[in-house]
């Protein structure tokens, strides 16, 4: 087990290195290279001078690679040239990430939380009307791109009926005390129980926007898997043993069933990466992905090749802890 | 099950797909009594029906193929004779003078006009019928593109084998390892001048490593397969091999793969353009485009996004659901 | 309850002196139905008798309706998509009409049965010791801790080497024979009346073939349990079996116990299997004689003998009238010409 972690943590130090290669080449092929990439189109000629000097573009490339890498280890990506001028890309980066952080479990939760209960009982009537129903509803809603989604349950719940905030991650005016970034937990160990109920109020629309794919996803995999355990021998014989229906359903059906879903859940986290952006964009949340859809606008480069950076290094990350986490339930990972 | 050399599940799924020309969707769905009746049904089967004949047999059959096949056929046509349709020229601003920039921007509907007029005076009902045309186009050339993408560096792998094999699967698996439509929005922000060919070429971009994957992986499978070793054994030319044996039996994934990606890269190109990194020039409009565009007075005109949003869930379900029971009647597991 | 309703004709004949049958199949049919295609009828009206102690075979090839008979037996079939009719009387209860729950009661405590493939029949994330604990808990009431070292008692019983090891081992890390060693060991957790074994040698070595099948017949002759064995494999039965059951197309085509049949097949088809193994007594150069032809030659039972296709000495009649089965001494013959003399 302990060997399966650390050579899956070696294998992901390679990922990241290569990673850091495609963003550093994808950064000297963006309009206007490097400089103007990192001050804009209007800088001045001595400013571009200095920071080519700086940067040692005159050098071969493998060693600006270097330079770069070797700044990129240390959180140096330059400042914010547009979202927020001045600050430090990374230091913005690390502010902004709590607020995704926490709309991402609570959209994940979401959906793992009626996905899952929801595919095993359309498993479980199979080719019935709400089996049909459920199937062709998550087909839909995979075919709705996300941002208008999130614009219709701004429009209807948050403008028109006035439920629910409009946008933000929490009222102004409130004076709420923030230590960890993450404005409900904020709000419970102050004690500032509104101040928590207010950042849940302004989560809720922005979750379900964000949670309408990996749910549609989640389902469907628990659906189709679920489906091929109840085929399989071994769930037969549990049946020959009279074991009772609980027993069937938790210990020989859900635990193998749901050893795919894990996985799923992994690949969705990616997924809602990408969903954040669009999301946080139309609720203005201020996270990372509201953050990336405005540089991608202002074309705020030091600020995108932190976050593109950060975000893929989240996933692969993300992916190891579900493939421990399938290594715990899936003995014949853990015992080979 | 897992294969510790893989960092990331994401091929482990393409990889599954690869092996078994289809995989969740339902996949075990028709085999309940398989066990039972496959004991006894052999008399049926015998007289060796061939796999695209029996999956033909099922979709004629399929209530979901047929309206997800109606749907594409429709949209197909209307994309193919969208000028004779249309009752107004998309590009004329006929309704300008209505155009009131600051009490009324939007022309509201009137006889002629059933969902009124844009910003620019121009035809809503006209620039849809005509946006299916670019849709289709978006669609079918960016999964175009990532399908040659991924048959060049695919075949490379797998033919070459080698280092050429690691370093391309290498580079594949990273590119995986980035939430897709950031992979997107970052390849589209490299353009200096916005078109509709970098919409494209960014949406193919994301599709290259997932064919490349689909296409290795399933052409590994086979490559050990009894029907392969026999054509080797026979002194069939390699050549021969992988195009005669090899390929064509992994187009069944392949296919089913395309269709599915039409599907998201229509929603993609909404989300590009949602962006500010679609194709600025709106002369010749696009449905992503024009939804992208729309948010600008989706409060008060939610109208203006509604169409668009509407002709694109119901063409990305036709696909889907087409893809879907596509994947389901190739997939071998579930024939009947 | 319908149990009597069965014609004594269809009766089995009654061996002197072996008491009231333990299983007492009647009639039974067995339809499956599919969206789309024709109703196919899998089990045609099959009735025999199990005894207490007593082993019965049913033989035949792959879609001759053997598994099914059995699942039909532990009420296992598919929920949906058949039909099942006649009765199976077990110990004067009809299963065919006890409720779900009632039939789960009875499963794996009165009656087990183990299955054809070790490694698929087991869950793979569940240790094995679990998965005999688990029935010891249901049917027997035992706490897991109680349950555990009966679970030991019974992998040993079984011949599983190390067993307090193996209690915490999971499917994969056994071998194919231990896995089935396992599975009976679960059969057998509650002292079942009666077994029911689906091939459960097909998926193995030879060499472990033979091992299995010398534990089961050890168990039930020291357990008292009845037996049904399906198998396609005559071998299997010569070993083992007190009453072989031939079936063919869903239907049972010859019946006798088992010296007799052997020495004596009277239906071509029994006739037919038992030339086609290999003997190692058989002059040299003789050659096997296969059965011509597949199941799919088959025609209809409703107006013909399903049979005759492949039959090696048909008659007119057999491809007009659907021969009846007709009991002489102890057996049960389905054939308008049966093979004459000692074979």
């Amino acid at each position: 087990m302990l060997r399966f972690i650390i050579r899956r943590m070696i294998q992901m130090v390679g990922v990241v290195v290569v990673l850091s290669l495609l963003v550093f080449l994808w950064l000297r092929s963006l309009p206007g290279g490097t400089v103007s990439a990192i001050l804009g189109e209007k800088a001045t000629p001595e400013r571009r001078a200095a920071l080519e000097k700086a940067l040692g573009l005159d050098q071969p490339i493998y060693v600006q690679y270097w330079q770069f890498a070797k700044r990129a280890l240390h959180g140096d990506f330059g400042a914010s040239t547009k979202v927020l001028p001045g600050t430090d890309a990374f230091d913005l980066f690390m502010q902004r990430f709590p607020a995704t952080i926490e709309l991402s479990i609570v959209a994940i939760i979401l959906a793992v939380g009626l996905g899952i209960p929801l595919g095993y009982m359309a498993a479980r009537r199979h080719n019935s009307l709400f089996d049909n129903g459920s199937i062709v509803a998550s087909l839909v809603g995979v075919a709705v791109p996300v941002f208008f989604l999130a614009f219709l349950l701004k429009y209807y719940f948050a403008i028109k009926l006035h439920w629910l905030p409009v946008s933000g991650r929490q009222s102004a005016g409130l004076g709420a005390t923030h230590t960890t970034g993450f404005f409900v937990l904020d709000g419970l160990l102050t004690r500032e129980y509104d101040a928590a109920w207010d950042a849940i109020k302004h989560l809720i629309l922005p979750s379900l926007a964000l949670a309408t794919i990996p749910f549609a996803v989640i389902f469907r995999i628990t659906r189709a898997s679920v489906l091929e355990v109840l085929d399989e021998d071994y769930v037969r014989t549990a049946e020959s043993k009279g074991l009772t229906s609980r027993v069937i359903r938790g210990r020989h059906v859900l635990h193998n069933a749901l050893l795919p879903v894990v996985t799923t859940i992994g690949l969705q986290t990616g997924g809602l990466l990408v969903g954040a952006i669009l999301t946080e964009r139309v609720f203005n949340f201020g996270g990372i992905g509201d953050t990336v859809a405005q540089a991608f606008e202002q074309r705020d480069y030091g600020v995108l090749q932190v976050c593109i950076l950060m975000a893929a290094i989240t996933f692969v990350v993300v992916n190891l802890l579900v493939d421990i986490a399938y290594a715990v339930i899936d003995p014949r990972v853990r015992t080979r | 099950m897992d294969n510790p050399l893989n960092p990331n599940r994401k091929k482990q799924r393409i990889d599954d797909l690869a092996a078994t020309a289809g995989t969740g969707g339902g996949a075990g769905s028709v085999a309940v009594a398989d066990l039972t009746v496959g004991d006894a049904g052999h008399i049926a089967e015998s007289t060796g029906v061939s796999l695209i004949a029996s999956a033909w047999s099922r979709l004629r059959r399929d209530p979901v193929f047929l309206l997800g096949a109606f749907i594409t056929l429709a949209f197909v046509l209307l994309a193919i004779f969208s000028p004779l349709i249309a009752p107004h020229d998309p590009t004329a601003g006929l309704l300008l003078k209505e155009v009131r920039p600051q009490t009324n921007p939007i022309p509201g509907a009137r006889p002629g006009y059933p969902f009124g007029a844009d910003s620019s005076g121009r035809d809503i009902f006209s620039r849809l019928i005509v946006g299916s045309r670019q849709t289709l186009i978006v669609g079918v050339m960016a999964t175009l593109f990532g399908f040659i993408g991924g048959l060049t560096l695919g075949t490379l792998a797998g033919a070459i084998g080698g280092w050429v094999d690691s370093v391309v699967m290498r580079v594949v698996d990273v590119m995986l390892s980035i939430p897709s439509l950031l992979l997107a929005f970052s390849v589209a922000a490299i353009a200096a001048r916005p078109s509709q060919w970098t919409v494209i070429v960014a949406i193919a971009t994301v599709q290259v490593p997932i064919f490349a994957r689909l296409l290795r992986g399933s052409m590994l499978a086979q490559r050990g397969s009894d029907h392969v070793l026999a054509a080797r054994a026979l002194g069939v030319k390699p050549s021969a091999i992988v195009f005669r044996h090899m390929l064509p039996n992994s187009l069944s994934p392949v296919i089913v793969q395309a269709t599915l990606v039409v599907a998201s890269a229509i929603i993609d190109a909404a989300a590009l353009s949602f962006l500010g990194l679609g194709n600025p020039d709106d002369r010749q409009p696009e449905w992503g485009q024009m939804l992208g565009k729309a948010q600008q007075y989706i409060y008060d005109h939610p109208a203006l996004a509604i169409w668009p949003a509407l002709c694109i869930i119901v063409v990305a379900l036709g696909f889907t659901l087409m893809g879907e029971s596509l994947r389901e009647a190739l997939d071998p597991k579930s024939r009947r | 309850m319908t149990s009597m309703s069965a014609s004594p004709s269809t009766h089995p004949s009654v061996h002197p002196g072996a008491g009231e049958p333990l299983l007492s199949v009647r009639d039974l049919r067995v339809t499956f139905q599919r969206q789309g295609q024709e109703p196919f009828e899998a089990v045609q009206g099959v009735s025999f008798d199990v005894r207490p102690g007593q082993t019965v075979g049913l033989v035949g090839e792959s879609g001759c309706g053997k598994s099914v008979t059995s699942l039909a037996i532990m009420g296992l079939l598919p929920k949906h998509g058949n039909h099942v009719s006649g009765t199976v009387d077990y110990e004067g209860t009809n299963l065919l009409t006890l409720s779900d729950q009632e039939m789960r009661d009875k499963r794996g405590k009165d009656i087990a049965m183990v299955f054809q493939d070790p490694l698929s029949s087991l869950n793979p994330v569940v240790p094995i010791g679990i998965q005999v604990t688990e029935v010891l808990e249901r049917h027997r009431g035992l706490s897991r801790k109680a349950a555990t070292p009966v679970a030991r008692d019974l992998l040993d019983r079984v011949g599983i080497p190390d067993p307090d090891r193996r209690l915490k081992d999971y499917p994969h890390q056994l071998s194919g024979g231990m896995r089935q060693r396992a599975l009976i060991a679960i059969a057998l957790a509650c002292k079942p009346r009666l077994l029911i074994a689906d091939e459960p040698t097909t998926a193995l070595d030879v060499t472990i073939q033979a091992q299995i099948l010398a534990l089961l017949k050890e168990l039930v002759q020291d357990t008292g349990t009845a037996l049904v064995m399906i198998t396609h494999d005559l071998g299997v039965i010569a070993g083992l079996c007190d009453e072989v059951n031939v079936l063919y197309g869903g239907r049972i085509v010859e019946r006798g116990e088992r010296h007799e049949l052997f020495a004596q097949p009277r239906h071509p088809y029994t006739h037919g299997l038992l030339a086609s193994i290999p003997r190692l007594d058989a002059p040299r150069g003789q050659r096997l004689q296969p059965i011509p032809g597949s199941v799919s030659d088959n025609l209809p039972w409703t107006h013909a003998c399903a049979f005759a296709p492949r039959c090696s000495q048909p008659i007119e009649v057999c491809t007009q009238v659907m021969p009846e089965l007709e009991e002489q001494h102890g057996r049960a013959l389905r054939c308008h010409n049966p093979v004459e003399g000692h074979r």
